[in-house]
């Protein structure tokens, strides 16, 4: 298995394997819950003290739900759609992403702008600028911000934005080459439950989630 | 016939075409695939459903290599 060169620019980061994942996973839960409990606690205590202070117990209430939503935006963040390129351009690199795909994948991109992908990890949904990891179980999903750049600063002027398939089709391609690589280079923007990603999700990209739960 | 293809802002351009036999297009296409590996590409080969592999000589057997960007965390 060939190891994905762009790893050498993050020297730093271990390697990324199912059980670092979990470990992160659960860093992530931990998270969630100082963030959640303390607000509740809060809402709690001031009802039990004075229930006349529903109102600030309901704003700390709110604070527990606001703050993993957040997080859950910012993973819903890295799959969102990029504007698009002109028609003909679109048209080309949708056709190659086609061929790198099967069938069953082909239709799913085309309803939702997510390729799906089976690894060792889980089930990928890889977009534009990011893709979704649904571990296996499909109750939790990782959320990996990456993308494909320029390869010098002069090309950044000259090259122009790609086709947003070919955006698609050049994360696809680096996972294939080497899955724990390319999460290993991908920055982790969210990691929780499946059921709070969904609702940050654009509707349209909602059946891709749905499938890859399904699949994982 | 086997193509070097580039996934650029026209969707992907083809940078040379070859077979087997034909050892101009061959050199050609080896001349094309170096140019563009140091320019900082990378070129890949579908190797079977859902795997691939980065290649850094011209594999002249292939039907399609692509040359891909880097890719980093955003």
């Amino acid at each position: 298995m060939s190891v994905l060169p762009e790893t050498a620019a993050v020297y730093w980061r271990p390697r990324v394997d199912a059980a670092r994942l979990r470990r992160r996973g659960r860093g992530w839960t931990l998270s969630t819950v100082a963030h959640t409990v303390p607000f509740l606690a809060t809402a709690v205590l001031l009802i039990a003290l004075e229930p006349l202070s529903f109102p600030v117990a309901a704003i700390a209430v709110v604070h527990a739900w606001g703050i993993p939503a957040l997080y859950a935006n910012r993973g819903a963040g890295v799959v969102r759609p990029r504007p698009r390129g002109g028609a003909e351009p679109e048209r080309t690199a949708l056709g190659l992403l086609g061929d790198l795909i099967g069938h069953e994948a082909r239709a799913l991109h085309a309803c939702t702008g997510l390729a799906p992908e089976r690894g060792r990890l889980g089930v990928w949904l890889v977009g534009q600028a990011g893709a979704l990891l649904v571990r296996p179980g499909g109750r939790r999903v990782d959320c990996w911000c990456v993308q494909a750049k320029p390869v010098t600063s002069e090309a950044r002027r000259t090259d122009g934005e790609l086709p947003s398939a070919d955006r698609t089709a050049q994360l696809l391609l680096a996972l294939r080459e080497d899955e724990e690589g390319f999460a290993t280079v991908a920055n982790l923007a969210f990691s929780g439950a499946a059921w709070r990603l969904r609702r940050r999700l654009p509707a349209a990209m909602r059946p891709a989630l749905d499938a890859a739960r399904a699949r994982a | 016939m086997a193509r070097l293809i580039r996934m650029d802002q026209t969707g992907h351009t083809t940078l040379a075409e070859w077979t087997a036999g034909d050892d101009a297009a061959v050199e050609a296409a080896v001349a094309a695939f170096r140019e563009q590996l140091d320019a900082g590409y990378y070129a890949v080969v579908s190797t079977g459903e859902g795997h691939a592999e980065q290649v850094r000589e011209l594999p002249a057997d292939a039907e399609l290599v692509i040359l891909r960007r880097p890719i980093a965390g955003g």
